[in-house]
């Protein structure tokens, strides 16, 4: 289908970025990389008023180590990170995931920014945000905050994001010389959104297991995370009966979830081990 | 809702016009300029009839707006046809039966020339993965991968 008829403001900075998501409320969408926006509009899912395109904002551009911790820009393409030395190095954990998303002529349009703000609950991104321990740089036009990753996912998507923000930013602290990775999903053909999927990581202390597609946001399984940290793996996979508790969805049962979830974490433990 | 003037180039020319903000990239190069070589399947990024390549990188041209391309550099099938540019990949598609009702061929042939011109030679289970996102509803993909094949081995690397 074709979209319905709106109006398209091209902004050449994040002030007028502001100032027109302002004026409109909650009748403006921001379009990043459009690859989830604009089939929304094909499909007549989402009719706003006005588009605010921010891909001129060159300040939302780059990745950089700053502080103990990596910024990666909004407008990050998907492709360009999947690139890039300093994500390969620094957050290895994004790295594994980027390739699990969509097709390469998505990535080349779609941003890191777009996927987090959007919240898919089955979308890699959010939940290695999440895994990470990461923070959301966001501006609005109450002026700037940073807000935690643990803190940013609030429902179906539904995120710290009011009508007039705009995300900036996300950072990802640098991680620890012994801290392991692990990322896995199941999917019923490549490029799919997944059924169910795993980011993980894990140092000689502490776990962080951020799993996806099965619940409503990214969900951190925190009775796993404890066992894991002791060293048990079989602890680990049999008291997920308490920390998830997925929905059936059109692909799945939330028992055929759950099971799956189990399968990720032993998929990936091997990976997380010392 | 009113009219946005864009300029940009499409295969090297310099084209200005007024879009609605709504018109997508692929809608208005086959209906305000006439190239249909580039397709429309299921207008919501799943097939890969309409890629394209926008400063140099294929996308989706359903998922991209016409408006968001003033001052781009849009590529299509038809351009990168008349410069020669993919000649061997058309021959080799045309030699193996690559192609049937052909609907799926201008996205696949850009998608799989962005694989060759990265360079290097891949083996067939990397070219099945850049081309998941086209959708071939007639050959069962085994005569396409076969044509990129004998692309990458006859290029040797070469970019
Ligand atoms: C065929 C297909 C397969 C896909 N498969 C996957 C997949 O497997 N996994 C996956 O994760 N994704 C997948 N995607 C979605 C893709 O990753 C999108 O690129 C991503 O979800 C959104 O990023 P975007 O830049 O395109 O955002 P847009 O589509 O431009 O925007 C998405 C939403 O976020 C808002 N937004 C965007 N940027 C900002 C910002 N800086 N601040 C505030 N709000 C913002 C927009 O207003 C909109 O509501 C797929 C898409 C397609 C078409
Ligand atoms: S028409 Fe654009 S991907 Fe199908
Ligand atoms: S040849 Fe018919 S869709 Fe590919």
């Amino acid at each position: 289908m074709k979209p319905r008829s709106f109006d398209y403001v091209r902004v050449k900075s994040l002030a007028e970025a502001v100032i027109a998501l302002a004026r409109h409320g909650t009748e403006a969408k921001i379009i990043a990389g459009g690859q989830s926006l604009v089939p929304l509009l094909n499909m007549r899912m989402a009719s706003p008023a006005i588009l605010v395109d921010i891909n001129a904002l060159a300040e939302l551009r780059g990745i950089s180590l700053e502080g103990g911790s990596l910024r990666i820009g909004a407008l990050v393409r998907q492709a360009e990170a999947e690139g890039s030395v300093e994500i390969a190095k620094h957050a290895p954990l994004i790295a594994k995931a980027l390739p699990y998303i969509g097709h390469f002529a998505i990535r080349n349009r779609g941003t890191i920014g777009g996927s987090i703000a959007l919240a898919d609950p089955a979308a890699e991104l959010p939940a290695c945000l999440l895994a990470l321990g990461g923070e959301v740089e966001i501006e609005g036009a109450k002026g700037a905050r940073t807000v935690k990753a643990d803190d940013f996912f609030k429902d179906l998507y539904e995120t710290a994001l009011g009508p007039g923000d705009v995300l900036i930013a996300i950072r990802i602290p640098v991680p620890s010389k012994d801290m392991r990775f692990g990322f896995s999903e199941l999917a019923r053909r490549h490029g799919d959104f997944a059924m169910a999927g795993l980011a993980a990581c894990r140092d000689g202390k502490s776990a962080r297991l951020a799993f996806f597609g099965v619940g409503s946001t990214p969900l951190r399984a925190k009775k796993a995370e404890a066992a894991l940290a002791k060293g048990s793996l079989e602890e680990a996979v049999a008291v997920l009966d308490h920390d998830l508790d997925p929905p059936d969805d059109i692909h799945s049962s939330g028992k055929v979830k759950l099971h799956l979830a189990k399968t990720l974490l032993r998929r990936i433990a091997p990976e997380l081990a010392a | 809702m009113s009219a946005h003037d864009i300029s940009l180039t499409v295969n090297g020319e310099a084209v200005r016009e007024a879009v609605e903000p709504r018109r997508t990239l692929v809608d208005f190069l086959r209906e305000d300029l006439g190239l249909t070589g580039s397709h429309v399947g299921c207008e919501h990024g799943v097939c890969g009839a309409c890629t394209v390549r926008v400063d140099g990188a294929v996308v989706r041209g359903c998922l991209v707006l016409a408006v968001q391309c003033d001052g781009a550099r849009v590529e299509t099938i038809e351009g990168v046809s008349d410069s020669g540019a993919i000649a061997d990949l058309q021959n080799a598609f045309e030699k193996r039966n690559a192609l049937q009702c052909g609907y799926c061929t201008p996205g696949m042939l850009l998608a799989a020339e962005e694989l060759l011109a990265a360079g290097g030679t891949p083996g067939r289970e990397k070219i099945r993965e850049h081309i998941s996102g086209n959708y071939c509803r007639c050959t069962g993909y085994e005569a396409i991968v076969d044509a990129i094949e004998a692309v990458v081995q006859a290029r040797g690397g070469r970019k």
